[in-house]
């Protein structure tokens, strides 16, 4: 009994925060838009029976999601962000971890607070300290006009290149801590016994060090890229007109639009969308946790 | 003397295969291995024995290449080998604890070091089966390493670091994680590899056991300096010092003052009231030198009465038993309250065992069957 009621705790969890309100999602994207409060139809009504509520629901917003091609564009548009941002994520993070697992056992904890530390301030916040960096007046056009390198500021802020930018800072941690948890587990011996064969320390690095930390690459890929898919403040901060990704496309259907049905609509899709790499990612933690046995 | 014994050491006009010049290795403040000079020859199985902290396994590193000498030269071969990088070394290392790559097959891990060595497909296929074939591994070619056990991962680390032809094989306790019964087959296997593929071999173990029986030469170890080089029978049979007499085996230490009684014979005069034991050792001792006469529990014969024709004799009570199955050991405290250890073979059963605790017994012993030592 007790038992079954320790596993049910997640479940009601999960049932009330996450089943519930995707089950209210899914029927407002097959309701219609009206004006009204709440802005869409039908409502649920009692007296009318389940049967003509049901009757009145239908699929029309996915198919004008088909037919116009703002949000395709905007799904591509976001993976495409997502893809590139993960890699200079994963480039710029890779370093940090593998610089942290070998660096003194008694400055790891340190370390490993450098890079939590920026969580203990409002992502907000660092998203609009940004903001005052990248602008044309800002710290970075300042510093590199005054050290001679440009004479003209760059045009940063409100360009894809800034939204990269934000992206890469916000999500290295994701992406540096299970790389460093997957690099401070591996066996230095096998560095030396790779190098007693024959290999250089680069081919040691390429052929012992990175398939080893596989794991953790893909961890914290996978950690950078579920999120950055739906990503809303970034791009709306820091990107500009041009800067297409469907959370802000969502955002606008729902605030500026208020057409709650079709956004929705576009929030179903990409839940859809996501479940592919999450499911790919539960698999590689699965297999991770077997090899460890 | 056998002239087909393989005693290159013997021979002044051998060269050996390494050669270390008075080597120093420090950390800090910390000596690991104090100024040592040692040669080690082509076929040989060196075993370096030494208690942990010892700097054996400094010793292997800096011939793997993973340590460079503070001080001091190492040559192999004829050349100095201070400046070659690992990868560069023809010296391949089994690790203590395999170090076999998680993410490689059996066959892969063997191929590894070949394949850097850009050698042709075909060659390195051939060469892998050789070596599963030597290590009795054909059936676990495709399996990973967490897929096998412990002595079949022994086996693997031993394949891949034989399969590159190595002119020097450092092994780092290749049998410390196997268990006393595997270890003692894995030791033959050794042996048996070692004089098939005719490799040099050093081997670094904690384990007087091991070194004895697989090596050729065993070199005692402590704090950094050599205590002993010598085949396994004359580190036994002739420790230099009562340190790797007591490091090795078991032993009775009888201290005393020396007295000369003849060429190579000695008197030692150690309790008052007790005659001198005869002693014949080829260490030189002044009269009334201090010394320590060195005794193997197994070369001390137990028996009721007194043996007449015996060079020494003394009388104890038996204060303990250790039955071990083949043999006894009996400690007998002699009157002078000092302990000697005895043992003897079990060739009765034990209902009908000679002696038992409290007997006054008569110890007995030759006057070769122990050395003296000054220190």
């Amino acid at each position: 009994m007790r038992r079954y009621f320790l596993i049910a705790i997640p479940y009601v969890w999960l049932l009330a925060l996450f089943l519930v309100p995707f089950a209210i999602v899914l029927k407002i994207s097959l309701s219609d838009a009206a004006i009204a409060r709440p802005p869409y139809f039908p409502q649920f009504d009692w007296a009318e029976g389940i049967a003509a509520f049901l009757a009145e629901l239908d699929f029309e917003n996915f198919v004008w999601l088909t037919e116009d091609d703002l949000y395709w564009k905007a799904y591509l548009s976001s993976l495409k962000i997502a893809v590139i941002s993960t890699f200079f994520t994963l480039l710029a993070g890779y370093p940090i971890a593998y610089g942290m697992a070998r660096a003194p056992a008694e400055w790891r904890p340190t370390l490993m607070m450098l890079v939590i530390l920026p969580f203990w301030t409002s992502f907000l916040i660092r998203v609009y300290a940004w903001m005052g960096i990248l602008s044309n007046e800002g710290f970075l056009n300042q510093f590199l006009m005054w050290t001679g390198v440009i004479s003209e500021p760059l045009t940063i802020l409100n360009t894809n290149s800034a939204v990269y930018i934000g992206i890469v800072y916000t999500y290295l941690p994701f992406m540096i801590l299970p790389i460093y948890s997957a690099l401070e587990r591996l066996d230095g011996s096998l560095i030396e016994a790779a190098e007693d064969l024959g290999c250089s320390r680069l081919s040691a690095f390429w052929l012992v060090t990175v398939p080893l930390s596989k794991n953790g690459i893909i961890a914290g890929s996978f950690l950078v890229f579920i999120p950055v898919l739906g990503e809303f403040v970034i791009p709306s901060l820091l990107g500009g007109s041009d800067t297409l990704m469907i959370g802000k496309v969502l955002w606008e259907e729902f605030f500026s639009n208020r057409d709650w049905p079709v956004a929705s609509a576009v929030a179903v899709v990409l839940l859809l969308l996501l479940v592919v790499p999450i499911v790919l990612f539960q698999r590689n933690q699965q297999k991770q946790q077997e090899a460890e046995q | 003397m056998n002239t087909s014994a393989f005693e290159p050491w013997n021979d002044p006009e051998a060269k050996p295969l390494i050669h270390f010049q008075n080597v120093t290795k420090r950390y800090g403040e910390f000596t690991a291995i104090d100024n040592l000079t040692i040669d080690i020859y082509e076929r040989e199985f060196y075993a370096l024995l030494g208690p942990s902290g010892c700097g054996k396994t400094t010793l292997m590193r800096m011939l793997a290449g993973f340590e460079t000498p503070t001080e001091g030269t190492i040559h192999l071969a004829g050349q100095d080998i201070a400046p070659v990088p690992p990868n560069k070394r023809a010296v391949n290392m089994m690790f203590q604890s395999y170090a076999l790559f998680p993410h490689l097959s059996v066959w892969e891990n063997i191929a590894f070091g070949l394949k850097r060595e850009k050698m042709p497909k075909h060659d390195i296929g051939d060469r892998v089966e050789e070596m599963l074939r030597l290590t009795r591994l054909e059936k676990f070619a495709r399996r990973k390493p967490h897929q096998i056990s412990g002595g079949q991962r022994q086996r693997v680390a031993l394949a891949r670091s034989l399969a590159k032809h190595p002119k020097l094989l450092l092994l780092d306790e290749p049998l410390g994680a196997l268990d006393k019964k595997l270890r003692q087959e894995t030791q033959f296997e050794l042996m048996d590899i070692q004089e098939k593929t005719g490799t040099t071999f050093v081997i670094v173990t904690h384990d007087q056991e091991e070194a004895m029986t697989v090596a050729s030469r065993v070199a005692v170890m402590d704090h950094g300096k050599i205590i002993q080089v010598a085949t396994p029978d004359r580190i036994y049979e002739t420790p230099n010092s009562v340190y790797v007499a007591d490091f090795i085996g078991d032993v009775n230490l009888i201290e005393g003052t020396a007295k000369p009684n003849g060429s190579d014979v000695y008197a030692m005069s150690w309790h008052e009231g007790h005659a001198p034991l005869a002693v014949q050792s080829p260490n030189g001792f002044s009269d009334g030198q201090k010394c320590h006469l060195a005794i193997r529990p197994e070369k001390v014969s137990i028996s009721a009465d007194k043996p007449e024709t015996a060079d020494n004799a003394v009388q104890g009570k038996i204060l303990d038993i250790a039955y071990l199955g083949n043999i006894s050991t009996y400690h007998v405290e002699l009157p002078t309250g000092a302990v000697i250890k005895a043992q003897a073979a079990n060739t009765r059963r034990i209902a009908r065992r000679a002696f038992t605790w409290e007997d006054t017994v008569w110890l007995s012993w030759t006057a070769t069957a122990g050395v003296l030592l000054a220190e």
